[in-house]
């Protein structure tokens, strides 16, 4: 009983506000709307027994992508309203597509039948944790798919760096070589100033 | 198995990986400056990769994710050659308009990476990581000239279609694992065997082979590939034209005829259908192309479209003959795309088709191999590609496909316009101004050696089928 309504109440508001962050006006509130699906996907996972993928949604999509998201959309000048002016235009064909691709869906599912014999598999298998589980399996029997996550993530690094880097003229930057190389005869320069004629830099 | 026997049979790969971070931060500590060690040492590095594969233990490895075998052999001797003549050409072309950097050789190692793993993949997880590798790298060296407009379009424009395409593989890998009970190829198979196929499986290969279809740029699925072969730097095109097509389309061949065949007949009619649309568009949309990079795109989709007759096949035989094809594909292209390379005026790049004109008499050597590789992209008997079009009609009539065989050969009929049009061009019109004389010794070396493989691939031809047949033997038992 409890859980069917915490189902929908979380169901109810990831529906509204995934509807919101395509809706809204504001990009701010847009994001801020993603975030509020994200923490509610959380709780459906929650409630699957999949605590591990609740969590994970939380910290890296509300932690890091959801906070980026927000910093681009107000570090950077994109006119949305320009962006959604073609919106309309392209409403109808979309949603002629997507109804076609749903009536399909429909289709071919109402004579769908499972595999009978597909095991279902549990979340918390033998009495284990969610977390337990996943971490009993990731490092063993999926180490190559582990690993391969790793390349990717890699070269997720060298092209993100390849793309971006520059090294630009007349751009002061910190060297804390030189920094800490600096001691005090490097740093002070000694002038005998003859009175009444002023430093060198006043002069010039 | 134990840990080491798998790590035995993953030999190559793992050199490859470690390799790369060695490279990456060799590159790293020596600077900018490094960028020709990098690439030589590669070079070298996809060369001991190469003698691994090829001396290297067969068999499964990781609980069913990646598997060893004759077919994926061939496959990666062919992506090895590709890449490293593909990072040879690179090596010039960037030290010409002075954009060395290491990073350079340094993805296209860990692509190449990832295209090994596509080939040897026998689970559809393995498989969508390995294409993932593949395909970050490749949207990164698309825009690599990244202060060029058009290359930054091409890599903008593979990564939204390639997410797009990705995010259709993956929804028809979720619908086959929830109506077979496994990712794994041969449990697939099994499950299938077992129960029939179900409506909720072809639904979910429908999807598998559109993703696919989009890898290898198969119609209707096509759109990106003129602007990205356009966009990206030559000899990444190079790359994109030999390896990773190469790679797409083993991968296919893999994860369509191992775990479904006993569903031939529903996924044989839309590979069929994409076949005959790739061989048509590639034939008729080329004609009217004016820059070259472009064409050689057009070109590239209807050889997909020929390759993939051989997979409707559903035979070994076809599998043979899908194999043939991509060598001389990979060494024909090579050539074209080495001469495309060389293809500068007062040290600008030029691409247009009419910049060819004359070229019989400006520089008659390079006029020579161009046009001998345009006439055996053709199909022109007794050059090489003959040879790959006749190996794959003969699996498709074997196999009962009277009719897309036929199609295939007016379509190749009709696609012998514009290659014999681009020899026109080059002998018989009036010429434009001479190109740079200078052609490095790299673009050299392939020049003359897909130039002597198209002439000669009729004396040599025996040891490249025999080695194809024994890996679609491996593939199909």
């Amino acid at each position: 009983m409890f859980e069917a309504v915490a189902f929908y109440f979380f169901s109810a508001i990831l529906i509204a506000s995934a509807v919101m962050v395509i809706a809204a006006r504001n990009p701010v509130h847009s994001v801020l709307f993603l975030i509020l699906a994200f923490f509610n996907a959380a709780g459906l996972f929650v409630l699957l027994g999949a605590e591990f993928l609740g969590m994970i949604l939380v910290v890296v999509y509300v932690g890091a992508v959801a906070v980026l998201f927000l910093f681009v959309v107000m570090m950077l000048d994109v006119d949305f309203a320009e962006l959604k002016r073609g919106t309309l235009q392209y409403l109808p064909f979309g949603a002629l597509i997507g109804v076609i691709l749903v009536a399909e869906l429909v289709m071919a599912g109402s004579v769908w039948v499972a595999r009978p014999s597909a095991p279902l598999a549990s979340a918390t298998p033998a009495g284990l944790s969610n977390t337990e589980a996943l971490g009993m399996i990731l490092y063993t029997d999926y180490i190559y798919y582990f690993q391969i996550a790793g390349m990717v993530l890699l070269v997720a690094m060298i092209g993100a760096i390849v793309l971006t880097l520059r090294s630009r003229p007349g751009v002061r930057r910190q060297v804390i070589s030189v920094q800490n190389a600096r001691t005090a005869a490097m740093a002070v320069d000694m002038h005998d100033l003859k009175p009444g004629q002023g430093s060198e830099g006043e002069r010039a | 198995m134990s840990l080491q026997a798998d790590i035995l049979v993953l030999l190559p790969e793992l050199t490859l990986a470690i390799g790369a971070m060695v490279l990456l931060l060799t590159g790293a500590i020596m600077g900018e400056k490094s960028a020709p060690v990098i690439s030589w040492a590669a070079i070298a590095l996809l060369a001991v990769a190469g003698a691994l594969v090829v001396t290297g233990q067969t068999g499964g490895a990781f609980n069913g994710a990646f598997v060893a075998d004759g077919f994926s052999r061939f496959a990666k001797v062919l992506i090895l050659i590709g890449a490293a003549l593909s990072i040879l050409l690179a090596e010039e072309f960037f030290s010409t308009i002075k954009l060395s950097r290491f990073e350079l050789p340094v993805l296209m190692v860990i692509a190449t990476l990832g295209m090994m793993l596509m080939v040897s993949a026998s689970s559809f997880l393995s498989l969508y990581m390995g294409l993932e590798l593949q395909s970050l790298a490749l949207y990164v060296l698309a825009s690599f000239n990244r202060d060029h407009l058009r290359s930054t379009e091409a890599g903008l424009k593979y990564f939204v279609l390639g997410a797009l395409s990705s995010g259709m593989l993956l929804y028809g890998i979720s619908l086959i694992y929830g109506f077979t009970g496994s990712v794994e190829f041969g449990q697939v198979a099994t499950a299938i065997f077992d129960n029939g196929v179900s409506l909720g499986i072809i639904f979910g290969m429908v999807f598998l082979v559109a993703g696919l279809a989009f890898k290898v740029s198969a119609v209707p699925f096509h759109m990106w590939t003129p602007d990205v072969y356009e966009g990206a730097p030559t000899p990444v095109t190079a790359y994109f034209a030999t390896a990773a097509k190469v790679a797409a389309l083993c991968l296919f061949l893999r994860a369509i005829l191992v775990p479904f065949p006993d569903a031939i007949n529903q996924w044989r009619q839309i590979i069929i259908f994409i076949s005959i649309l790739s061989m048509a568009l590639g034939a008729v949309a080329a004609l009217g192309q004016k820059n070259i990079k472009r064409l050689m795109a057009y070109s590239s989709i209807g050889h997909m479209g020929y390759a993939l007759l051989g997979l409707a096949a559903g035979t070994a035989l076809g599998v043979r003959g899908v194999l043939i094809y991509l060598a001389i594909y990979v060494f024909t292209n090579l050539g074209v795309f080495a001469a495309i390379q060389a293809m500068r005026r007062s040290g600008k790049a030029v691409e247009e088709i009419a910049d060819l004109a004359g070229l019989a008499r400006t520089s008659p050597k390079l006029a020579l191999v161009f046009s001998m590789l345009f006439l055996s992209l053709a199909g022109l008997p007794p050059l090489a590609g003959f040879f790959a079009k006749f190996y794959v009609f003969l699996a498709a009539i074997q196999a009962g496909l009277l009719w897309p065989a036929i199609l295939g050969v007016m379509a190749s009929a009709i696609g012998l316009v514009y290659y014999l049009r681009l020899v026109k061009i080059m002998y018989f019109d009036e010429p434009a101004p001479a190109f740079d004389g200078e052609i490095g010794i790299g673009s050299r070396a392939i020049l003359v050696i897909s130039g002597v493989f198209a002439l000669l691939f009729i004396f040599a031809a025996s040891p490249i089928i025999t080695a194809a047949d024994t890996a679609a033997k491996a593939l199909l038992p």
